[in-house]
């Protein structure tokens, strides 16, 4: 093992430590006066919004409520919508993500995404999860590459699923796996936040429980932002969960509180199912 | 259910809506609609397949007799004082040839005859021996066999594709000629054919009485006449024979008496009119052959057993030549081949450049909507205008030289990228999303999620545009024509980039425009060979298709 890994590994480590002893950690993402514009619609209203790192925050609210266009923002993957503008200031990690002097490409690496439908490519599995270390430069020989996809692998849950078919076709595996598939590609760029569009929307229950399993583990050492309809999954997975309605957030807070004690008589409605 | 059950029966209710007649024929009817439907579309393909089996099988049926040629065996002494070795190709090879083909004949001895006979062998055949001759020069000083074809119409003779005798009378002709038949004026006398015309001797045409100096003719001409009153041409008066005239002045120098009166004499028909009364068919010699003889030295040839057949290597390996038995399309493949060479140098990294540009970066402004359309539009433009275009601009503004394969390929470059740019495009298009999300959304860059992602899923779509776009360039003529890539390459020794050369098509038109019967056997098999050039082009599509491409 190279000094490299070592030190991937040594981080790991490190974070996963941090993780297990506080719950409210200090703030990954901040945003501040948030506006998206598709055109001359706009579709999010100044979003105020801080989301903390190593937990999970749950983005909900009904279908065309900004919550997807607003994780979009934070690895300015609206960037590729032609027409797409946003304002205001979004930092992660106290850095403005719309900073000249900042790369987009170093700002994906750092921020990892995996979406509704699995999207592998079409690629074997291992070239799947090594193409994001590849091209970032993570690993500098052969064997660190294998290093770096049995470990996504693994921390993805996959490992013992695909040990024998590493060279086979992603697309091969059935759906579950293939989104497990997407997030052990996510974290093999070893980023610092996962963004999650609606991921369990296109599986099965028990897909879907073994992902929610995955987020589970993966909170300890990243943050994560998951946009989701299910409200079930908002309460099951998220520690923080923030409501958008029309393009505005309405509500932000602890899971237990929003789902028990909602301040805001749409909330209240929406997670009661009188609309949405 | 009650509101049913006191509703009258047969009412409109929806229970019995869906059984009415009118509803059973409403169904009955979108059955029949559907069906209708089905049989337009088979008909369609139906008709489609029969054309195409037509064209085909009338190709291959004119086509097949070119892949075989009538070669005879001559026994040729390669004299070392005729044959100089350091220069073989110089000696007189012409004479050498013919002088081996008169030895099977040894009874033809005058220069007229032996004039005659000599053509009998191909005009090509001293090449045949020069060049091998060239091949071996070894084996100057020996006897040796070599097989060299026949010229054109024997060649074709052999091969059953010409007869030794046509009609000499057209169909109008023997209409003509039935007229007669059913006004029951002919008859056979002595095995001869005559008409039996009422001939009034005309005394205005007998001058002062002279019986001798009378114009008979045209008395006969007056009778005569009396058979076509209503013809429009004077295309009859050859159904009798020259001296007709004289049968009736013969009559009336015996006896003067008859001027002024009605005789019924018997006219002669001229040969062939004669043939045809007779027999019911007159044949002439095909005039292919100069005379009889010609037949008969090659009935001889052949009861001999000296004539063979062989497969026509000559089409594959020979340029283009003035004798048909000896034309080949090596020329026309060289050329169209670098022309392909040069148009998908060209045409395919333009393309896909063009196509990308268009398809991922270019901003959505009215000036790009523009390119866009007329990209569009350019892939319908006929191609004969780009040929003007390459003539205007390649050969008279750039001055690059006429009739080479570079600018024949520059040509249909022009003419391929708006399909390859339209086919990327469309390939890009269809490349999902979501692959292009994934790349972004592992930190690729705009070019790593081109080069890496989308332009792989693309390939399939981009190559069969590519090729589908080569295999119509390699079957366009009017471009060609206009660069002048149709020039006579006898030989592909000096074929190249800047060198004069014919294409496929252009070889095809070519040839299709020869008299020589040899040609049109030629014109067909080249048709075939381009055919099965395009087939194996679409097949390779088909193949990369289906090898490149990947599910997702």
């Amino acid at each position: 093992m190279n000094d490299q890994s070592k030190a991937f590994t040594m981080e790991m480590d490190k974070s996963g430590s941090v993780a297990s002893d506080t719950v409210m950690n200090p703030h990954k993402v901040t945003s501040r006066k948030v506006s998206v514009f598709y055109g001359l619609k706009q579709a999010l209203f100044d979003i105020d919004l801080d989301i903390p790192d190593r937990a999970v925050m749950a983005l909900i609210g009904p279908s065309g409520c900004g919550k997807s266009t607003f994780l979009r923002c934070l690895n300015r993957m609206n960037d590729t919508i032609p027409d797409c503008r946003v304002t205001g200031e979004i930092k992660v990690d106290g850095r403005d993500v719309h900073d000249p002097d900042l790369d987009v490409v170093e700002l994906r690496g750092r921020v990892g995404m995996v979406f509704q439908k699995p999207n592998p490519f079409p690629k074997s599995i291992f070239e799947n999860i090594a193409y994001g270390p590849r091209i970032h430069g993570l690993a500098r020989s052969k064997s660190d590459l294998e290093e770096i996809v049995i470990s996504s692998l693994e921390k993805a849950g996959l490992l013992s699923e695909v040990k024998d078919r590493i060279h086979e076709p992603g697309t091969g595996l059935s759906g579950g796996q293939q989104q497990r598939l997407c997030i052990a590609r996510a974290i093999a760029v070893n980023p610092e936040l996962i963004l999650m569009d609606e991921p369990c929307s296109a599986l099965d229950p028990i897909a879907t429980a073994k992902v929610e399993e995955l987020i589970d583990e993966l909170k300890k050492n990243y943050c994560i932002v998951i946009v989701t309809h299910s409200m079930q999954q908002a309460a099951r997975v998220s520690q923080r969960t923030a409501f958008f309605h029309l393009g505005i957030l309405v509500e932000e807070g602890s899971t237990a509180d929003i789902f028990t004690n909602p301040t805001d008589k749409r909330t209240q409605d929406y997670i009661t199912g009188r609309f949405g | 259910m009650s509101d049913a059950i006191a509703q009258a029966p047969g009412a409109r209710t929806r229970e019995n809506y869906w059984r009415t007649n009118a509803a059973k024929r409403r169904v009955r009817r979108r059955y029949a609609a559907d069906r209708r439907l089905q049989y337009y579309g088979l008909g369609s393909i139906g008709l489609a397949i029969v054309l195409l089996g037509i064209l085909f099988s009338s190709l291959i049926f004119s086509g097949y007799v070119a892949f075989f040629t009538t070669k005879i065996g001559l026994t040729i002494y390669l004299d070392p004082n005729v044959i100089d070795k350091a220069n073989p190709g110089a000696a007189n090879y012409r004479k050498m040839a013919r002088n081996a083909f008169f030895t099977y004949f040894p009874e033809v001895t005058s220069p007229m005859e032996r004039r005659q006979l000599g053509k009998s062998l191909s005009s090509g055949a001293p090449y045949v021996v020069r060049n091998y001759v060239i091949a071996h020069p070894e084996e100057i000083g020996d006897l040796v066999d070599i097989k060299v074809p026949l010229s054109d119409p024997f060649d074709q003779l052999s091969k059953g594709v010409i007869p030794r005798e046509i009609d000499a009378l057209s169909g109008d002709r023997v209409a003509l000629f039935n007229v007669l038949k059913r006004r029951g004026v002919l008859h056979v006398e002595n095995d001869k054919a005559y008409v039996k015309a009422d001939v009034y001797i005309n005394p205005g045409d007998v001058p002062e009485g002279d019986v001798e100096a009378a114009d008979y003719q045209r008395m006969v001409d007056e009778a005569f006449r009396t058979f076509y009153m209503r013809a429009h041409s004077r295309a009859y008066e050859e159904i009798l024979s020259q001296d007709v005239a004289s049968a009736v002045k013969a009559r009336v120098l015996a006896d003067p008496a008859l001027v002024g009166k009605t005789i019924q004499v018997n006219l002669p028909l001229s040969k062939h009119y004669d043939n045809l009364a007779r027999t019911g068919e007159a044949k002439v010699l095909n005039p292919r052959f100069s005379s009889e003889k010609d037949l008969q030295w090659f009935d001889s040839l052949k009861k001999r057993g000296l004539l063979t057949t062989h497969f026509t290597w000559e089409l594959f390996f020979n340029a283009d030549s003035r004798f048909p038995e000896l034309a080949g399309l090596s020329g026309a493949l060289t050329g169209s081949f670098l022309a392909l060479l040069v148009c998908f140098l060209l045409s395919f990294p333009i393309g896909i450049a063009t196509a990308v540009y268009l398809e991922e970066f270019a901003p959505k402004t009215r000036w790009t909507d523009f390119i866009e359309v007329n990209i569009n539009n350019l892939a319908a433009v006929p191609s004969v205008v780009f040929g003007l275009l390459g003539l205007a601009v390649f050969l008279n503004v750039f001055g690059l030289p006429r009739s080479v394969p570079l600018v024949g390929g520059m040509v249909l470059a022009l003419m391929t990228l708006p399909t390859i740019i339209v086919a990327t495009r469309a390939a890009l298009k269809a490349v999902p999303p979501s692959i292009r999300e994934g790349g972004y959304g592992v930190g690729a860059s705009k070019h790593q999620v081109m080069l890496h992602h989308v332009l792989p899923l693309a390939l399939p779509g981009i190559l069969t545009g590519t090729i589908i776009g080569l295999a119509q360039a390699l079957g366009e003529t009017a471009p060609l024509l206009l660069i002048g890539m149709n020039a006579f390459i006898p030989s592909i020794e000096n074929m190249g980039l800047l060198q004069p050369a014919m294409a496929l098509p252009t070889q095809i038109f070519s040839w299709a425009d020869s008299p020589e019967r040899g040609f049109v056997s030629r014109t067909s098999a080249a048709i075939l060979i381009l055919l099965s050039f395009l087939i194996i082009m679409n097949a390779i599509a088909v193949y990369l298709r289906q090898r490149v491409e990947r599910k997702w």
